[in-house]
């Protein structure tokens, strides 16, 4: 962590600003990722009817909702700065730890629009509930946090590749795996009135997957930025 | 002092030579002009010494007061000012400069933000979002944006793109008042250009 840290955080917050202001006038990942959400969820509703799936497959259908309306936006963090060629000058204008951070934030503020539209769009179309809400909240924060922590380096990576979308996809999907994997569980233990202590093993798990991830970000962001 | 030095520098692309045998050595209040037909490596070259692409052979070195500097430690003293890069055209002008000035460390207030439009011709359109400005007007604004740092470094790949005759002359302005303290390289076909520098590094013949 860099020695002046009020400084850094500021610089971190006026990234996220920049993207939150030019996201707001331009709604270009927004309009994707919620689109994307509204479609998926309608269709799964209709293909349902009235069946009441497990909970198992409901929490498994709940993120795949959730991963890839994210698919779709939150590789436009970098895309975008490097398709209008900007990334250039913001290479040179600050520490590519601050980019990282600055994107992180906002990838992360994006997920919690999503999931603030996505969940009771989910309980009222599919008609389930979540049991447990304090152990389903847990799962879907620690879920988003290392899905934009993952999502922001590897946008940072397809970035400079000629197919980005379907290579961010391709390439988040092996690295989110055990992130997936975990949430389920805990989703679907929240889903059935599962207590903490029964999800103890998915939740330590997605801990570590964030602190492994932001972790690993944060050592690599300033090569795989500058390179 | 800060000092630049590159020894040796060459880049090839596959087999093709884009440039060989490079040395630069500058120290604040020396200029360079790279001079040379399109397609002779100046843009490289430039890329090379900011750091942003890796030469095949050769070393980089910026230092100040004898002590070596990493990209991080002279990236805070340099700016560039090229075609090939864009600023954010959902911003206005003034959002534009005051998000390069905090990025960079610094706030500025209300009224350098007036000077440095002022300077460089776009008094009065702070206001106005840059998808809405002409070319030239763009590129005046990325002439604010590096002097935002009083730059140590300063690289400007062909100085008077998109300028008009007084857009020129604001540019060449600009690069006297920094000559004394900065190091200043211009990459340039154009033979008018070559009076804003000392030195003069020929490329692709």
């Amino acid at each position: 962590m860099p020695a002046n840290s009020v400084n850094w955080a500021a610089k971190v917050l006026a990234v996220t600003g920049k993207d939150i202001i030019s996201e707001f006038r331009t709604r270009f990942a927004v309009n994707a990722i919620v689109m994307f959400a509204l479609v998926t969820l309608t269709v799964i509703s209709f293909a349902l009817g009235v069946l009441q799936p497990a909970a198992e497959i409901m929490a498994a259908m709940f993120w795949i909702i959730l991963f890839f309306a994210a698919m779709s936006g939150l590789a436009q963090a970098f895309i975008k700065e490097e398709e209008s060629g900007t990334a250039l000058i913001l290479k040179l204008s600050c520490d590519g730890i601050v980019i990282f951070f600055g994107k992180f934030l906002f990838n992360l503020l994006l997920l919690i629009v999503l999931a603030i539209l996505i969940v009771p769009l989910f309980i009222v179309l599919l008609n389930t509930t979540a049991e447990n809400w304090l152990l389903f909240i847990a799962g879907l924060v620690l879920g988003m946090i290392g899905l934009s922590g993952a999502t922001t380096i590897i946008a940072a990576i397809v970035s400079k590749a000629s197919i980005k979308g379907a290579l961010f996809t391709v390439l988040s999907f092996p690295i989110l795996m055990p992130l997936l994997a975990a949430v389920i569980e805990i989703t679907k233990i929240a889903f059935i009135d599962g207590r903490f202590s029964d999800a103890a093993a998915p939740i330590q798990m997605l801990i570590a997957f964030d602190v492994v991830m932001i972790t690993l970000s944060v050592m690599l962001f300033d090569f795989v930025w500058r390179h | 002092m800060l000092k630049l030095e590159a020894q040796n520098l060459a880049k090839h692309f596959g087999t093709r030579k884009v440039f060989d045998n490079i040395n630069i050595s500058l120290e604040a209040g020396q200029s360079l002009a790279v001079v040379g037909p399109n397609g002779s490596g100046k843009t490289t070259l430039l890329k090379v010494i900011i750091g942003l692409v890796y030469p095949s052979r050769g070393d980089v070195t910026f230092s100040k007061n004898g002590r070596k500097l990493e990209f991080e430690q002279y990236r805070k003293y340099l700016s560039l000012v090229a075609p090939y890069f864009s600023l954010y055209d959902s911003l206005t002008a003034g959002e534009n400069l005051r998000f390069f000035a905090k990025v960079s460390g610094h706030v500025i207030k209300r009224t350098e933000q007036h000077e440095l439009l002022q300077q460089v011709g776009l008094e009065g359109r702070g206001d106005d979002f840059v998808s809405s400005y002409s070319t030239g007007m763009k590129q005046r604004l990325k002439y604010a944006v590096a002097m935002l740092k009083r730059p140590k470094i300063l690289l400007v790949d062909e100085p008077g793109t998109n300028l008009d005759e007084s857009g020129k002359e604001m540019a060449a302005n600009l690069l006297n008042r920094l000559r004394d303290d900065s190091i200043i390289i211009i990459a340039t076909n154009d033979k008018k250009e070559y009076a804003l520098a000392g030195e003069f590094c020929q490329l692709g013949g």
